[in-house]
């Protein structure tokens, strides 16, 4: 990799220091950033691999850089920033932009790298991850040499069908939070087994040990089959919603596939802040490159361009939401608000349309403000709080659904309870539908019991048989959904061979 | 050494193809071919392999948008975000619609075709008889016209000659090129063999075949003009349409034709001999017959008929011998089995392909093509 990227000179270097030296000023705080330069192909193929020069060997990754590379080479779409978030930060800048995208893509990456130090969703966040995600590349390879490449792989294709099924709130575990958390398994595991192991391994580790012995292959008779039954009934440390916790502390598993299970687990935890956070961030980015340019870093013969640039980034579409857009005029709205002084109980009860539209108490708290938005918020607290009817309106947002009879999508409403509804819809629990396991003895057979918190929409049956069909793959007996469908409580069960409701 | 992520790239490809992994089988979805789309603008092919996970059904939930309009306008007037940033590379988000509309040139939808097709280049027979010569500009001389002036060849003589002379200032770097400096981009005459082909076009449009079956038979030599054109320098086409008599027609005819009544195959191949034996010597073209009909014949004396100059006269001529059977509702089907039993599967110059949909083009295409001959 190292002869792929280049670390930045010459003029570059300098420009870093000059952006670098606003953004300290602007009170921006961040771990140090480190730009390289690159060419059209490495970039494309550090985004298909989330960012990192190094990750373990699985074909979708070739298959996201088979489509940055058509979408490159027909002109479509180009990439032109990256950052990782890790300590120090590191961000690609691509050779061929000319200096003043350069210039640009600098000042973004530093509000960047500020809100991944600040924010607080991204606490727990290992900054090694670099290190971390080589190293899973080299654990996965080894398992592909020893156990086959069709079968590594084929496992990894089932678990990550539960990659989008995450708890948020493991993302606030502090380290004295997992521990305890570990040790209260690791007691349970003594009792139950008479664990003779040693002490020096983690919790992490014997639990694959453990639940080696229910492997179906292995041919250890010493544990009663009564007990199998007692360890999966087992009180859970775990979170419902991690599921993918909870297959690794009570599926029948092989040590490879229970390691496995954890890489896929912590990858999916590291990217899981910044899709909750996709909005404020780019947002938050997309203020301070707009700041630091406009009022520090532009020349005047550069004013045009950059207006160019900017508004192609900025620019909204019909059918879409463009956080980078939806961002930035929040943040700047609550700016304004806060200078102005439109909050707090007397503004918001006002109901005097004149008096609220020329309101302006100043009390420039405005930049502080922010400043607290992008520590404390993530997506869904922050257009929950902040998007306000007059911002709605502004902004001129509607929703649009799919009109049978016309077979085309259509405005459906401008109504901002309506569009902010909707909104919200999308971005909670990041998009993804909720399931927790309720139970790994349904019907006392040893089968997985799933529940889906229905929040008003139904889920894609199609789909969910086939990630049934992955997920009872990795747990061995029969796994079981119980959902809603059109207004009536359903429970599906997957057996491995095929998928069909459950009669009660 | 490559970066991994080719290797990655290459796997990805293999499964997509079909080559490995075949329990992922449910999850590709290929893309559609590149489409002719009328503008010039043809659907890029996206293979992607979509992951089962558990998400939100009923896509006519709908979303959220910005711009103007009332109640009830449609949201899909406008395309694309414009260029789009790519944020901290979180790969595999915003996944939907994957396919491209781009404008190509025939070349580089060709390009696609054979790689996306696996389809082999055309090994030419061995004749090269159509000799031509060409002008090929490789080489720089001194004279030439001001329009073949190459400039940063004439630039460098003059750079050299003012070093060399001493007249360079590196404080003002003027170059000033005289008459001995310039420098033109020269032809040097290269003798070229061509191959040229001949595709002999033949479809059945008795009564059975309906509107449906043409397209198909129209999309289908779609294709397989596009792909001889990248191959051949000249190509010509010849179409025949015929019921229980054949004759030659053009183009527009050909696919827009409908007659009637009964169906005798062999008056097309004896059509076909003699267009063969009066226009193109075999040796030196290269001769493509293609017959698509939906099977039916009239009598089974015709169909030995058909054996009889197929093996005679058209396949000692032809490169290969394309067969396309075009289901219908009407069709029996007995023209592939008759052909099949005569020729049996892997003939050297006989290709025989079944054609249930349009979505079986592809397949059909790759049947006759793949030989690469």
């Amino acid at each position: 990799m190292t002869t792929r990227t280049k670390p930045i000179s010459g003029e570059l270097l300098k420009l870093k220091d000059e952006i670098h030296q606003y953004a300290i000023d602007y009170g921006l705080d961040f771990y140090p950033v480190v730009f390289e330069v690159c060419d059209y192909d490495t970039i494309n193929i550090l985004a298909a691999q989330g960012g990192f020069p190094s990750r373990y060997p699985h074909w979708r990754f070739g298959m996201e850089y088979d489509q940055l590379s058509k979408n490159y080479a027909y002109g479509l779409q180009k990439i032109y920033e990256m950052v990782i978030n890790t300590d120090p930060c590191y961000a690609y800048l691509l050779k061929a932009n000319e200096f003043i995208d350069q210039k640009l893509v600098m000042a973004h990456v530093y509000g960047h790298a500020d809100f991944f130090k600040n924010n607080l969703w991204f606490k727990s966040t290992n900054r090694a991850m670099m290190d971390v995600m080589a190293n899973h590349g080299t654990k996965v390879r080894r398992y592909m040499e020893k156990y086959g490449q069709d079968r590594v792989e084929t496992f990894i294709d089932s678990v990550l069908s539960l990659e989008n099924l995450l708890d948020i709130n493991v993302l606030f575990e502090t380290p004295d939070v997992q521990r305890s958390r570990e040790s209260k398994a690791q007691e349970f595991a003594k009792q139950f087994f008479h664990d003779d192991d040693d002490d020096g391994r983690s919790s992490h580790l014997k639990s694959f040990m453990r639940s080696k012995l229910f492997t179906p292959e292995s041919n250890k008779p010493k544990m009663p089959l009564d007990e199998d039954v007692i360890e999966r009934k087992r009180p859970s440390h775990v979170s419902p919603r991690d599921i993918m916790m909870y297959l690794i502390e009570n599926a029948p598993l092989q040590d490879w596939q229970a390691d496995i299970l954890g890489i896929l687990r912590e990858e999916a935890y590291y990217f899981l802040p910044q899709r909750m956070t996709k909005i404020m961030n780019e947002g938050w980015a997309s203020y301070w490159h707009s700041t630091i340019l406009t009022k520090k870093a532009l020349k005047s013969s550069e004013i045009i361009e950059f207006a160019d640039k900017h508004s192609g980034v900025m620019a909204m579409s019909r059918q879409n939401i463009n956080p980078y857009k939806i961002g930035i005029e929040m943040m700047r709205d609550i700016e304004y608000r806060w200078d102005t002084g439109r909050f707090g109980k007397e503004y918001n009860e006002c109901t005097d349309m004149h008096e609220r539209e020329n309101w302006n108490r100043p009390t420039h708290q405005g930049r502080e403000k922010i400043f607290e938005v992008r520590k404390t918020h993530n997506d869904v607290t922050f257009i929950d709080e902040f998007f306000t009817r007059e911002f709605c309106q502004r902004m001129q947002l509607f929703t649009y659904k799919y009109n049978p009879r016309t077979s085309r999508f259509e405005i459906d409403s401008r109504d901002f309870q309506a569009i902010k509804a909707k909104l919200l819809m999308s971005l909670t629990n990041f998009g993804q539908p909720v399931i927790e396991v309720e139970s790994g003895n349904f019907a006392n057979r040893g089968e997985l019991h799933l529940i889906h918190k229905h929040q008003g929409v139904d889920l894609d049956m199609g789909y969910a048989s086939s990630t049934l069909r992955n997920i009872q793959k990795i747990w061995g007996r029969p796994v079981n959904l119980s959902t809603i469908q059109e207004e009536k409580e359903v429970t599906f069960v997957h057996d491995g061979k095929e998928f069909r409701p459950l009669k009660s | 050494m490559d970066h991994p992520i080719k290797r990655d790239h290459a796997r990805f490809r293999n499964i997509v193809k079909g080559r490995v992994r075949d329990n992922l089988r449910d999850y590709i979805s290929n893309g559609e071919m590149p489409l002719p789309k009328g503008d010039g603008k043809y659907k890029i092919p996206m293979p992607s392999i979509d992951t089962p996970r558990f998400k939100f059904g009923d896509q006519s939930q709908g979303g959220t948008g910005q711009g103007q309009g009332e109640q009830c306008d449609p949201v899909d007037g406008q395309e694309g975000e414009g260029e789009g940033e790519a944020g901290q590379g979180e790969a595999g988000e915003g996944e939907g619609n994957k396919e491209l509309d781009v404008e190509l040139s025939l070349d580089e939808l060709a390009s696609i075709l054979g790689e996306e097709l696996a389809l082999p280049n055309i090994e030419p027979k061995g004749k090269k008889t159509m000799q031509s010569t060409t002008d090929r500009y490789t080489s720089v001389g001194t004279v030439g016209p001001d329009s073949l002036k190459h400039f940063k060849r004439s630039y460098k003589e003059a750079l050299k000659r003012q070093v060399a002379t001493g007249t360079y200032d590196a404080k003002n770097p003027t170059i000033i090129p005289i008459k001995a400096d310039m420098r033109y981009r020269s032809s040097a005459q290269k003798v070229e063999f061509d191959n040229s082909a001949v595709v002999i076009y033949m479809m059945d449009v008795s009564g059975s075949m309906g509107d449906e079956q043409k397209e198909v038979v129209r999309t289908e030599s779609f294709w397989i003009n596009l792909w001889l054109k990248s191959q051949y320098k000249d190509i010509e086409i010849r179409y025949i349409i015929h019921d229980a008599t054949a004759k030659e027609v053009d183009e527009e005819t050909f696919f827009r034709t409908r007659e009637s009544g009964g169906t005798l195959i062999s008056s097309a191949f004896k059509l076909c001999k003699d267009i063969i034996s009066e226009d193109y010597n075999p040796s030196e073209w290269n001769i493509y017959p293609f017959h698509f009909s939906d099977g039916d014949n009239w009598s089974t004396d015709d169909t030995k008929l058909c054996l009889d100059i197929l093996d005679n006269d058209i396949l000692p001529a032809s490169n290969m011998f394309c067969y396309g059977q075009v289901e219908s509702r009407y069709g029996s089907g007995q023209f592939y089995k008759d052909l099949i039993g005569h020729y049996k599967e892997d003939h050297e110059k006989v290709t025989l392909s079944k054609i249930k949909n349009k979505d079986a083009i592809l397949d059909s295409i790759k049947e006759f093509l793949g030989k690469g001959k």
